[in-house]
């Protein structure tokens, strides 16, 4: 069976889907990313489908599910690089991904991801600020 | 309606006869009725021509216009038509470089005297070159519709730029009534420059857009909603007063689409958008 690579770059990992995805393959990714989300304490993921020519409804919950896993893992989910015919078909088919961020090609998603971090950041840093009572004791 | 075997030879022995002398005429009396748009030259050879595929054709079997050897006769009407048409003149006038043959043939055959056979041959031909006349006719619209197929095709083509208004930005300034075809030739062209040029904003200014029925913000939503499947962010702007009392009246929802009422303030909250995260991620860096 084929299986889809994770890469990890930094804080992110990046999945590019270069053949058709079978439920098995799909599976497998699913299985593969959490285990790496966890092994790699990575905050961010990218799908990239730059290559996938069709997307159809099973494709289109597998996207959401795994930004669902991330999630929960406490990590950004990006799908880049949908290509307009692609997105043209969504549309008629009345599938509009919800819950997934997009972005036009790995780069942009990179700056996505890091930009949400920044907030996430700052907003910790913000409570620390705030209530140091708690920080210390915590720690 | 067809010419009998008798008939057909007696008309092109007529016609072969009296050759000279009844292109003259033809090219003349069409003249009149075409008030000299075209040269006497260019009619000449014309009248030529078809007088030569007529006779062809009679010669042959071809007393039916659907014969094949009538091949030749209908290859020249359609081509007379069809330049015809190009060139702007009407259906009538087209159709006259036909029917004139009618009064010369009668004049032809009065000129030889009359009888009874005469006249079974003249309503016989008459029945003819009616039908002659009926292809150019059909000729002629086809013609005519394909010019404006090919009109409409080249408009489409003209009406749907993209352009590039600041880095990262695009535009797609709307003009004219936006059907199916169109509204989809747009989508396209938009998704694909968003592609092309990596630009995570595109307006969409619906300025141009003489009304927007549910049909058009049907079609407007849908590329908005794909732009964001592919990671880029659409503002329509260019929204005229009546339009927007159109849009509230119909209950259509833009939902969480930014709408501005000039493209200058889509431009500025775009540049806004921007402008403030490089800012911050800036200051970031700094501190």
């Amino acid at each position: 069976m084929e299986r889809v690579p994770v890469l990890k770059i930094g804080d992110i990992l990046l999945v590019s889907i270069q053949l058709d995805m079978e439920d098995q393959t799909a599976l497998q990714l699913q299985e593969d990313l959490a285990d790496r989300i966890v092994a790699t304490g990575c905050h961010g993921v990218i799908i990239d489908i730059t290559a996938l020519d069709i997307v159809d409804s099973f494709v289109g919950r597998m996207l959401s599910t795994i930004a669902a896993i991330s999630k929960v893992l406490d990590a950004e989910t990006v799908v880049v690089g949908m290509r307009p015919a692609v997105a043209i078909t969504l549309v008629e088919l009345g599938l509009s991904l919800n819950g997934i961020r997009t972005a036009l090609n790995v780069e942009r998603g990179m700056e996505l991801i890091a930009a949400s971090r920044e907030e996430t950041d700052d907003w910790a840093v913000d409570l620390d600020e705030a209530d140091p009572g708690q920080a210390a004791t915590s720690t | 309606m067809a010419l009998d075997a008798a008939q057909g030879s007696r008309l092109a022995g007529l016609l072969g006869d009296h050759a000279e002398q009844i292109v003259k005429r033809w090219a003349d009396s069409v003249a009149v009725s075409l008030r000299g748009r075209l040269s006497q030259a260019e009619l000449q050879s014309q009248v030529r021509e078809l007088h030569r595929a007529l006779l062809v054709a009679l010669e042959g079997d071809g007393r039916e216009l659907h014969a094949e050897s009538a091949g030749e006769l209908r290859a020249v009407l359609s081509e007379l038509s069809r330049s015809r048409a190009r060139r702007g003149f009407t259906a009538t006038e087209t159709a006259v470089s036909v029917f004139a043959l009618k009064d010369i043939v009668l004049e032809t055959m009065s000129a030889g005297g009359g009888a009874e056979q005469n006249l079974r041959d003249f309503v016989a031909y008459s029945a003819l070159i009616d039908q002659l006349g009926l292809f150019t006719f059909e000729s002629y619209a086809k013609a005519r519709e394909e010019l404006i197929a090919d009109q409409a095709e080249q408009l489409l083509e003209l009406s749907t730029p993209v352009v590039k208004l600041w880095e990262g930005v695009v535009a797609v300034p709307l003009v004219g009534t936006l059907d199916s075809a169109r509204a989809q030739v747009v989508m396209e062209r938009l998704l694909q420059t968003l592609v092309d040029t990596g630009s995570p904003y595109a307006i969409i200014d619906i300025t141009g857009v003489p009304a927007v029925d549910t049909q058009v913000a049907q079609h407007i939503l849908k590329t908005v909603v794909a732009a964001r499947l592919m990671g880029a962010d659409c503002i329509i702007s260019g929204i005229r007063p009546q339009i927007a009392q159109t849009i509230v009246a119909l209950g259509i929802e833009f939902g969480d689409i930014a709408t501005k009422a000039s493209l200058a303030d889509a431009l500025r909250h775009v540049l806004k958008l921007t402008g403030v995260d490089a800012a911050r991620r800036n200051a970031r860096r700094e501190s």
